[in-house]
């Protein structure tokens, strides 16, 4: 368990699962938060109330609704859920940010601390580019007019006097989608976010919340549709007991099939080397990835000169909906990874109907009362090749593309790069890319560093 | 040759999600002296993340005494309490 925010939220989802199975949420829901702050009991935040209130926020966005809603402050839990019971509509994006979670932090600025000695060697002044610094009264002075925030006083400084405060989300933004609006709390510009899931990953204050479709998955189980679920290639280091276990876990909660997407993901591979082989042979310089939904996410909005180089085959999980349809026609499918992003990509699928986190899939479980170690391990129909379950890690894609190519196309040379985690700089080294200034003919761009293992919602990291 | 300290970790769903996934890395953290004195298992649900007496998931068995609300901290705690042998820098 890495931080109390994560902790809390999975165990506010556990419940909210329980009280879903035994038909109790419609009875409880409005009193979940003052059930788990009740009256003198110790806060998170500064008081009980606040934490209630950002307890109802977080149950509003697992029922899939945004937070920032113009009048949700009034409206009971209740009324949300009869709503989302009644339209079963899916949330128009994956994130929003709870104002009464954000904590509205400090802008980031350097900051000079009581550790300043005011030396006479005064590297700070001398390092600063834009002079932005002096020494007043024997402590050192930022003059935040012409402080561009690059950091070379905190290097210098002989005493640590120095520091730069941060704010975790928009630091953690690698293209400045995510700001302080007007009252000082973060807002996402949806224009500009690739859904990467760094803000919800990083904010202390776990103000970044998912817009869950758990609810409509609980739901249409009860209600006696067929639903499969479509389980991502993480899968396998993310659950004790193996994936065998684990799909006979998700069964036991009332799924009709689970399939694997390292299926999809061996359709994938197979075409995107086809692709590939096709466009060296008409000259093309450079192919790149296309599984992953942030990076295709970038490229569309920051990255345009580099759109024609984006492979046009098919994701796994895309192909896995694919798949899931042709076998059963009547079922509502369900994709289950690590990831934000492809909450969006599910969005626009046809073939995928929701999509779900890992956390959420665990939470699910032990809400339902599933012990995945005492499964039994599930008839898998046809086990996935290997190369296509190693999707899931950074190289995995190339190294399966790279297989596919080997024997009929030895004529080819695949020169192969990669960009394990996307940054600040991306967007820049993908223009880069566009303009044939960088080598390699083959490039893999994975969000999370160390590919899908590493998403935002894994549970091991 | 002493004999070795049991640890088990319950990987019930509740527990794995609340913090076993991590205490399963344990071993990683142990200290070298420690490494052949302690055996870690992964068990099924024990049933206890449903109790309220005994503390919070996720839980722990050590030579057959639970514990409750475990961490790599609070594991490393106890098991220097059996282990005679001071750990180095942990």
């Amino acid at each position: 368990m890495s931080n109390g925010a994560e902790r809390l939220r999975r165990e506010l989802m556990i419940r909210f699962v329980r009280e879903f199975k035994n038909g109790t949420l419609e009875k409880n829901i409005d009193r979940i938060p003052f059930a788990i702050r009740p009256a003198q009991s110790a806060s998170s935040r500064c008081c009980i109330y606040h934490d209630r209130a950002v307890l109802k926020y977080r149950l509003m966005t697992m029922l899939g609704f945004d937070c920032g809603d113009d009048g949700c402050e009034e409206r009971p839990l209740s009324g949300y859920l009869e709503e989302a019971q009644s339209s079963d509509l899916r949330p128009s994006q994956p994130l929003t940010v709870s104002a009464a979670g954000c904590d509205g932090c400090p802008e980031s600025r350097i900051n000079v601390t009581t550790n300043c000695r005011g030396c006479f060697a005064r590297p700070c002044v001398f390092s600063c580019p834009k002079q932005a610094i002096s020494v007043e009264d024997h402590h050192a002075k930022v003059d935040y007019s012409k402080c561009i925030k690059c950091g070379k006083c905190l290097q210098v400084c002989p005493f640590n006097a120095i520091i730069k405060t941060k704010v975790p989300c928009e630091d953690a933004c690698p293209v400045g989608a995510i700001r302080k609006d007007g009252t000082g709390h973060a807002s996402i510009d949806f224009d500009k976010c690739i859904y990467c899931g760094k803000c919800f990953a990083k904010c202390p204050f776990g103000a970044v919340m998912e817009r869950s479709e758990l609810y409509r998955v609980m739901r249409h189980i009860r209600d006696g549709r067929k639903v499969v679920a479509l389980v991502a290639p993480s899968a396998q280091f993310q659950f004790p007991g193996g994936i065998g276990k684990l799909f006979s876990a998700i069964a036991a909660v009332g799924f009709a099939d689970v399939i694997e997407v390292a299926l999809g993901a061996e359709l994938t591979t197979e075409n995107e080397a086809k692709e590939f082989v096709e466009r060296l042979r008409k000259g093309e310089k450079l192919m790149t990835t296309s599984c992953c939904t942030a990076y295709v996410e970038l490229v569309r909005k920051h990255a345009q000169e580099l759109q024609s180089c984006v492979s046009s085959t098919p994701s796994p999980m895309r192909y896995a909906g694919m798949l899931a349809r042709d076998k059963h026609p009547d079922a509502l499918t369900v994709f289950i990874g690590p990831c934000i992003a492809k909450r969006f990509e599910a969005f626009q699928s046809e073939n995928i109907d929701m999509a779900m986190s890992f956390e959420e899939l665990g939470s699910l479980l032990a809400g339902w009362g599933v012990d995945i170690m005492s499964q039994p391990e599930w008839p898998m129909p046809r086990p996935a090749i290997a190369t296509a379950r190693n999707f899931a890690k950074s190289c995995g894609v190339t190294d399966a593309v790279l297989t596919e190519l080997l024997g009929e196309n030895s004529d080819l040379k695949l020169d192969s790069k990669f960009i394990n985690g996307i940054d600040a700089k991306t967007a820049l080294q993908l223009k880069l890319y566009a303009k044939g200034k960088l080598p390699g003919n083959f490039l893999e761009v994975m969000s999370c560093p160390g590919g899908c293992v590493g998403g935002p919602c894994s549970l091991v990291r | 040759m002493q004999d070795k300290i049991k640890l088990e970790i319950c990987c019930g769903t509740t527990c794995y999600m609340l913090g076993a996934a991590e205490l399963m890395t344990i071993e990683d953290t142990l200290p070298d002296a420690w490494k052949d004195r302690v055996d870690v298992f992964a068990i099924p649900c024990m049933d206890l993340c449903t109790r309220e007496d005994i503390g919070r998931a996720p839980f722990v068995r050590i030579d057959g005494e639970v514990m409750g609300n475990a961490t790599l901290e609070t594991v490393h705690r106890a098991l220097s309490k059996l282990l005679p042998i001071e750990p180095e820098e942990v």
